[in-house]
């Protein structure tokens, strides 16, 4: 790989389009100059700082330090998944249930990945590790907070019917069915839609990142594609676990609808 | 609080009690109505709840004996059926609702509460509420159970319908149905029901 290496200045002149931004919105009254600004000066600390602490963990190559980021990460993911949804599980449960999930899904699929396909040596290798499980965890949070988000609206929602049912001696399982359905196919949903426009309407991003650092095409193609098997495993194993999760929290052992367990 | 009945308890009813209501104790024989009766927010719709075991609760019920904890959930419920004040649809159609082997006793029940067969194929949001709430009746009968708990189920419907309501469920409590009814119209419990209970500030009385 070759990639063209880049400096602070040329790093300078696209800066030159954020202060475009800031005169646009000066310019036609927008309001949001000083948010794009702070946003700008943001992002760039935030890199920065993740490039000097992968630097130095890929150089240590350690696997405590990437066990470290990998389980930052994972409970910065689970974190997101948790408070998206408007709807709150009493007793911690959003976020036991986005943990389980996010954690069992990441590592699920990444394990998969470092064991069968990429194969660094040693297993654990920094480089690899931390950004597989870095986009993985950007599919698995969409997914499992959709999902999530899903059951806990829709049961408030459907819960006249799902009871209609239970009232007439129909199972939990087969009331509350077409509701954990549609939550699980909101899941799974986007990343179908990745796939379908992968290479036609979009470039995806890894691909497009490691044809700027000078990878061949066809080898930056075979990795997007093992990406996005990865992500698409990772969403369905997210989405019916936050699902399922979330139906269990929701219910008890007499079958009952438990919506006095959620909060507004 | 309590109300006894010398006959041979159907549902029985034995400090039933959640933190919205009771305790209650009282015993509903085989082939008996027994309504009841309160003002709104006595916690009449949450008696009716717990008795399905929809809601969590302290106490017990049983039905011919059989505790509601000593069989599965759906059996208990199939057994003894609530029906919402608002029933609620989770299909397009009526027919949806309806599993083939109850066909046949949905096609006695329709006429009896002067419903076309044509119903069961109408979108529900294009039928009136009174066809609905009739409809929800034969929803409920079509289950056979054997103790029906039926919360206001005539409030939409017009004099000829109530007539026919109130005819159908004599005649399945001539079959040994038990009911527990929780309505506000006083003529309809003093015609239909053997015992009438009120409800009020979370203890049941006789009226």
């Amino acid at each position: 790989m070759n990639a063209i290496h880049l400096d602070a200045w040329d790093l300078l002149a696209a800066a030159g389009l954020i202060v475009l931004d800031a005169a646009l919105s000066l310019w036609l009254r927008l309001g949001v100059h000083r948010q794009i600004l702070v946003a700008a000066v943001r992002m760039v600390a935030q890199l920065t700082i993740v490039g000097l602490v992968l630097r130095h963990v890929f150089a240590g190559a350690s696997p405590a330090a990437t066990l470290a980021v990998v389980v930052f990460m994972v409970g910065a993911a689970a974190r997101e998944v948790a408070t998206r949804p408007k709807g709150r599980l009493e007793r911690w449960m959003n976020y036991r249930i986005s943990a389980a999930v996010v954690a069992c899904a990441g590592f699920a699929t990444v394990l998969l990945a470092l064991t069968t396909a990429v194969r660094p040596t040693p297993w654990y290798e920094p480089r690899y590790a931390i950004p597989l499980m870095g986009i993985v965890l950007g599919s698995v949070l969409n997914a499992a907070s959709l999902a999530l988000d899903g059951v806990l609206d829709g049961v408030v929602r459907e819960r006249a019917r799902i009871e209609a049912r239970l009232a007439l001696g129909t199972p939990l399982r087969e009331a509350i069915g077409p509701l954990v359905r549609s939550a699980t196919r909101r899941g799974m949903l986007p990343v179908a839609n990745q796939m379908s426009a992968a290479g036609i309407i979009t470039l995806p991003g890894i691909m497009t990142g490691q044809l700027l650092a000078g990878m061949d095409p066809i080898d930056a193609v075979k990795y997007q594609i093992l990406l996005m098997f990865l992500l698409a495993g990772a969403s369905g194993l997210a989405s019916c676990g936050a699902a399922l999760l979330a139906v269990r929290a929701l219910s008890d052992e007499r079958q009952r609808l438990r919506t006095d367990r959620l909060r507004g | 609080m309590t109300a006894t009945s010398t006959a041979p308890a159907r549902l029985s009813v034995r400090a039933l009690r959640s933190r919205f209501g009771g305790p209650f104790t009282f015993d509903v024989a085989a082939g008996e109505c027994v309504a009841i009766h309160g003002p709104s927010g006595a916690g009449k719709s949450v008696l009716l709840r717990m008795l399905a075991d929809l809601d969590p609760h302290d106490g017990t019920a049983l039905l011919d004996g059989l505790a509601t904890a000593s069989m599965p959930a759906p059996a208990w419920r199939s057994a003894v059926v609530y029906q919402a004040a608002e029933p609620a649809w989770w299909d397009d159609t009526a027919r949806a609702h309806f599993a083939p082997a109850a066909m046949p006793a949905v096609g006695t029940l329709l006429p009896a509460l002067g419903l076309a067969s044509a119903v069961l194929d109408t979108p529900i949001e294009r039928l009136s509420t009174g066809e609905r709430q009739r409809l929800a009746l034969v929803r409920s009968l079509a289950r056979g159970p054997r103790v029906l708990l039926l919360d206001e189920p005539t409030a939409a419907l017009d004099p000829d319908a109530v007539a026919r309501v109130e005819a159908l469920l004599g005649e399945h409590l001539g079959r040994g149905l038990a009911i527990v009814l929780v309505t506000h119209a006083e003529a309809q419990a003093r015609r239909l029901a053997h015992r009438i209970l009120r409800l009020e500030h979370g203890r049941l009385d006789a009226a």
